[in-house]
């Protein structure tokens, strides 16, 4: 067994004064996807935020073994840590071309660029038409799909996904959500998903993680989650 | 005629100095909605700072662009070690500390250089270029480097992925972080670009308005009257706010309200826009979404 590429340990974190996590555990395996369900306001943006850097945060958090909890947001993003945000973090006003050039910005290598533009653009093709376009006059689904190009620009080893089926319709979040199976198949990005829609996250995931009120409830592998009746009834509405 | 067309091109090329001002202020205004008072203030000192290398014997555009380079520094120092701090403060607190910046410049070169009035050297030699008997030399050089600064920060911000991530990091810091974009220092390059830009706005201006160290306060109104005039979001506005509200107020001074009072018509350009058009010529229209 290898060693996990994400580890949470304690995992707690404040917004100002207000504690919002309680001390989560949790792992995202090398090559794995772990989903975090749970309800609203039950800490799984706050977890994201947390693992990035973006609110104050205290616990063990390590990539590939390495301590990541006392570093910055940009360092952590430049150790291969792609975040793609609730609301999707659009540069409305730049390009959907800059917005993808801003991906790569961090990278040493600028040589491959080409190669990664063409590589979104087989996963998105309406980036490509769109790709002289404002951003922010893009669709939520093209803005979705821009999100996650523009973190796969930075050529990261784990993706965070904070509800990349938010707003959109049912094919397209089908779409989303196959094309991000291919990235962690084809490519071994790690994936940590936070989904509202458990079911749709427990096909892709294999691990889960359940958080109520900013504490870990329950986590196993997706297909035991899936079989528990406590978690059907809350979360999969059968 | 020709004296209109005199009193026009002599607007020009103070216009230009507006114009750089202005984007100077933009540029600042854009990263934190906040506008510098000190911008002014810097730029004067940096004037002085030229005046006295070339005082040492330094050969013009040595001294020009040695000056750039420092200010550029010395407005990324300044961003650091005073700004910074006050980043999460009120937007009051940021103003008053951008006055104290001012106040802190203005008194600095009245103690080093003193107070009296001293002339400063322009490269362009000659009573006028091209035949143009409208323009002294040292006018059009003016404008012409105006418009060579204005190209050259137009080329950063849109061909290099410098000025890519600095516009990226003023529009939205979160998203920037997350690709790895050190926001922190983007401003800190930010302010050091603005100080380079203000002094030569500075260099340019002191052969017409004289140096001493109160000299940028005009210059810093009407720069301010030139953003707003075009959209303080807005940079080439802002730029062609700052050639406007030089040619109307060089005009207006000549002919309607006289000299004396023509500041006044920087003032009411910047109430007559904040009432009319608050977002400017060129601006856009803040719509806030509830």
């Amino acid at each position: 067994m290898s060693a996990p590429i994400l580890e949470a340990k304690g995992l707690k974190a404040y917004y100002g004064p207000v504690q919002a996590l309680f001390g989560l555990d949790f792992v995202v395996e090398e090559r794995g996807v772990t989903a975090l369900l749970g309800a609203n306001g039950a800490g799984k943006t706050t977890t994201l935020r947390a693992l990035s850097g973006l609110i104050a945060r205290e616990g063990d958090i390590r990539l590939r073994g390495k301590p990541i909890g006392a570093l910055s947001t940009e360092d952590i993003a430049r150790l291969g840590v792609a975040h793609v945000p609730d609301g999707r973090g659009t540069f409305v006003d730049l390009t959907v071309d800059e917005n993808l050039r801003l991906g790569a910005y961090a990278r040493a290598d600028g040589k491959d660029l080409k190669l990664d533009f063409e590589r979104v653009f087989a996963y998105f093709p309406r980036l490509a038409e769109r790709r002289r376009q404002q951003a922010g006059t893009l669709s939520g689904g093209e803005q979705q799909m821009l999100a996650i190009s523009r973190a796969l620009l930075t050529r990261p080893s784990l993706l965070m996904l904070d509800e990349p089926s938010f707003g959109l319709a049912p094919m397209l979040v089908e779409e989303i959500f196959r094309i991000l199976a291919a990235i962690n198949r084809d490519e071994g990005v790690s994936l940590l998903l936070v989904e509202q829609n458990a079911s749709l996250a427990l096909d892709l995931a294999d691990h889960a993680v359940l958080i109520e009120t900013g504490r870990v409830a329950m986590s196993g592998s997706a297909l035991a989650m899936r079989a528990d009746g406590s978690v059907r009834r809350a979360y999969l509405g059968y | 005629m020709s004296e209109f067309l005199h009193q026009l091109a002599s607007g020009l090329a103070l216009g230009g100095v507006y114009a750089i001002m202005a984007l100077a202020l933009v540029m600042i205004y854009q990263a934190t909605q906040l506008v510098n008072f000190a911008q002014g203030e810097m730029a004067m000192f940096s004037t002085y700072f030229a005046w006295k290398l070339m005082d040492m014997g330094w050969p013009y555009w040595r001294a020009f662009f040695a000056t750039v380079a420092v200010s550029f520094i010395g407005g990324i120092v300044i961003e650091r070690l005073i700004v910074r701090p006050f980043a999460n403060a009120p937007v009051l607190a940021s103003i008053i500390v951008f006055i104290g910046l001012a106040l802190i410049f203005n008194a600095l070169a009245g103690w080093l250089y003193g107070y009296s009035v001293v002339s400063f050297n322009t490269p362009f030699s000659g009573r006028s270029w091209f035949g143009n008997v409208y323009m002294s030399a040292h006018e059009s050089g003016a404008v012409l480097v105006s418009l060579a600064v204005l190209a050259l920060v137009y080329a950063f911000f849109r061909f290099t992925s410098l000025g890519l991530a600095m516009r990226a990091a003023a529009q939205n810091p979160t998203s920037s972080r997350l690709v790895g974009i050190r926001v922190g220092w983007m401003l800190a390059l930010g302010w050091g670009l603005a100080a380079a830009i203000g002094a030569i706005a500075g260099m340019m201006a002191a052969p017409i308005v004289y140096l001493d160290p109160n000299m940028m306060g005009g210059v810093l109104i009407y720069a301010f009257a030139g953003a707003v005039l075009g959209g303080i979001d807005n940079p080439f506005g802002a730029a062609f706010g700052g050639f406007a509200v030089g040619v109307l107020e060089n005009l207006m001074g000549a002919y309607v309200v006289g000299s004396e009072t023509k500041l006044s018509v920087a003032l009411a350009i910047i109430i007559g826009v904040l009432v009319w058009r608050p977002y400017g010529l060129f601006g856009r229209r803040l719509v806030a979404r509830v």
